[in-house]
């Protein structure tokens, strides 16, 4: 029944060609990985707009507010944990003016497996969603990923937009998908899963298990951060009373304290948050590092049904 | 008093040498009000590069107080944005809104914020606060401008203690590669930093050479002689394919006696005493 595994960053390199064609103010920043985060192909297609700055990721974020201050509607990216590097440049010009830029944060997450804890960004989601006027998405598959890209280039202002490296089956065909509107996958209300990112996938294979015991498990995609879609957070936690978040991502700041924050002040609710444990990652297998490091179905089935007692 | 009414040039017409001396002038006396006034802002870095804002504002930039957004205009990117004093006296000279306003520099509710902020402020073009980061901001200007094919011309003023910044190399590299000869760089080498002499801090000594071997078009001058600056930023424009540096040698206090070369005068509180002694003296160079 599972589609075969797809690559975000390839579905966002193809929106973006399609794009680039109806809306000549599209510009690409990249910083010799354009290749990997298959940007390189609007490059091909866009020679005239498309620039590598090389490994040298302030430069990137200034050229990219420059050309935003100019007026262009401008993508960039890299791998996250280099992005980080350039988060300065981040909070002085593109969040402070709020400029037209879109910022890719590709390899995140313990996720990445190989190349180990240096390369895996496990504080990006809290370091942007601290940033005023930044917002944040996490597409969970390459059809939302294309669909928020899409959404993303078209409305201004600064994104931070999150992608796993692993190549996932897509969970979507044609649902609809919204900047800042989570996503319900299965309904259920005995407990409300929210995940987001490359956990949706264990969030809903778990889900797959509950079932089996007898436990109707709610499994939201919550692929915008910032925005939080309230309402949908706020609806799970009216139905079910027991909340569970799951992310490739520490433990403080990320999707789990979002959600916290947000029923602390409107509907207070236990929340059991499934996330890296303040720890940095190491090589592995994605699917090896999500079991060690606790991020994977099992914990959350673990966790659900604990919840449940 | 605070800003007294003064014959400022037409932006229609270009002004000699005497004229602009005198505007320059006019805006470091602009500069010492704003920063009495503030109790607090960089005094000694603003003086330094005033007689390059007042070059590029009222004699080569091609641009419209009236209409600051306007499309076709020449670009200044303040990249040292500290010396936001000197850019908001050269903006209020030039036209941008009243002379008035200097009073509410850094004040609660002020357009007039301490590092400039181009949201709030018609005329910055880049927001200003940590350094090494407008050279970058001009190189993407300067390929979108390419990009929609216009003439306009970008210009960027840095400190010489900014360069300590890596940034600033990395966007030397590319402004060379991406061959931007519409960014021309004036860095206002006054020899100080917060907390001493770049000699000593980090040296930055041989900053013509570095451009240089970065592939730029360099020109070295005195970046406080109005006629010499004026020289330079002509020679800027013959650079083809390549970016051109303007190494501007200056004093830090420029226009004061007790400030000029003097570290402490980074961002020394003004006392009363202090600016009044100073708007005389800058009054009597007149």
């Amino acid at each position: 029944m599972e589609a075969k595994p797809e690559s975000m960053r390839e579905a966002i390199g193809s929106a973006l060609c399609e794009i680039g064609d109806s809306n000549k103010n599209i510009v690409i920043v990249g910083a010799d990985t354009t290749e990997s985060l298959s940007l390189s192909q609007f490059g091909k297609k866009f020679p005239e707009r498309f620039f590598n700055v090389g490994i040298a990721e302030q430069n990137m974020i200034g050229v990219s507010a420059g050309m935003a201050l100019y007026g262009k509607t401008v993508i960039c990216g890299t791998y996250a944990v280099f992005i980080e590097r350039a988060l300065d440049q981040i909070r002085n010009t593109i969040a402070y003016c709020k400029l037209d830029v879109k910022i890719i944060g590709a390899h995140t997450g313990i996720s990445v497996g190989p190349d180990g804890g240096s390369h895996q960004a496990i504080e990006d989601i809290a370091i942007m969603r601290a940033l005023p006027n930044m917002k944040v998405i996490v597409p969970s598959d390459s059809y939302s990923a294309k669909a928020l890209a899409t959404q993303a280039a078209s409305t201004k202002g600064p994104f931070y937009i999150r992608l796993i490296r692993s190549n996932v089956p897509n969970i979507y065909s044609n649902e609809q998908i919204q900047i800042g509107k989570a996503n319900v996958i299965k309904e259920g209300n005995d407990i409300a899963i929210i995940a987001c990112g490359i956990t949706v996938h264990e969030a809903i294979r778990a889900a797959k298990r509950l079932e089996a015991q007898g436990i109707s498990a709610r499994v939201i995609d919550c692929h915008t951060i910032k925005p939080l879609d309230e309402q949908t957070i706020l609806a799970a936690a009216k139905d079910t009373g027991r909340i569970i978040t799951v992310e490739d991502h520490n433990m403080y700041g990320g999707l789990g304290s979002a959600v916290a924050e947000l029923l602390s002040r409107k509907r207070p609710t236990r929340v059991e948050m499934i996330a890296v444990k303040d720890v940095f990652g190491e090589s592995g297998k994605d699917s090896e590092l999500m079991a060690k490091y606790g991020i994977s179905e099992q914990d959350i089935f673990t966790k659900a049904m604990e919840a449940m007692k | 008093m605070l800003m007294g009414e003064s014959e400022f040039i037409k932006p229609d017409r270009k002004p000699s040498i005497e004229e602009l001396k005198g505007i320059a002038s006019q805006v470091r006396e602009g500069i010492i009000n704003e920063l009495s006034e503030a109790k607090s802002g960089h005094v000694g870095g603003s003086l330094s590069c005033t007689d390059i804002l007042v070059a590029l504002y009222f004699q080569k930039m091609a641009h419209n107080p009236k209409n600051p957004k306007w499309p076709e205009r020449d670009r200044l990117l303040l990249s040292k944005g500290h010396a936001a004093p000197a850019l908001y006296s050269t903006l209020a000279a030039a036209g941008y809104f009243p002379k008035e306003e200097l009073k509410t520099l850094r004040k609660i509710n002020t357009r007039l914020q301490g590092h400039p902020d181009p949201t709030k402020l018609p005329g910055v073009e880049i927001p200003g606060g940590p350094e090494g980061i407008g050279l970058s901001e001009g190189i993407g200007m300067a390929l979108a401008a390419r990009i929609d094919k216009k003439s306009h011309k970008i210009f960027v003023i840095m400190g010489d203690g900014e360069l300590d910044e890596g940034e600033v190399w990395e966007a030397a590299m590319a402004a060379s590669k991406f061959k931007l000869d519409n960014i021309t760089v004036i860095i206002d080498k006054n020899g100080l930093q917060q907390e001493g002499r770049t000699m000593d801090i980090m040296p930055t000594d041989s900053v013509a050479a570095k451009f240089k071997a970065f592939n730029w078009n360099v020109i070295e001058t005195n970046g406080n002689d109005m006629s010499a600056v004026l020289a330079a930023l002509d020679q800027a424009s013959q650079g083809k394919g390549m970016p051109t540096a303007i190494v501007a040698s200056t004093l830090k206090g420029k226009g004061v006696d007790f400030m000029e070369g003097k570290v402490e005068y980074h961002a020394k509180v003004l006392t009363t005493e202090a600016a009044e002694s100073a708007i005389k003296q800058i009054k009597s160079s007149r």
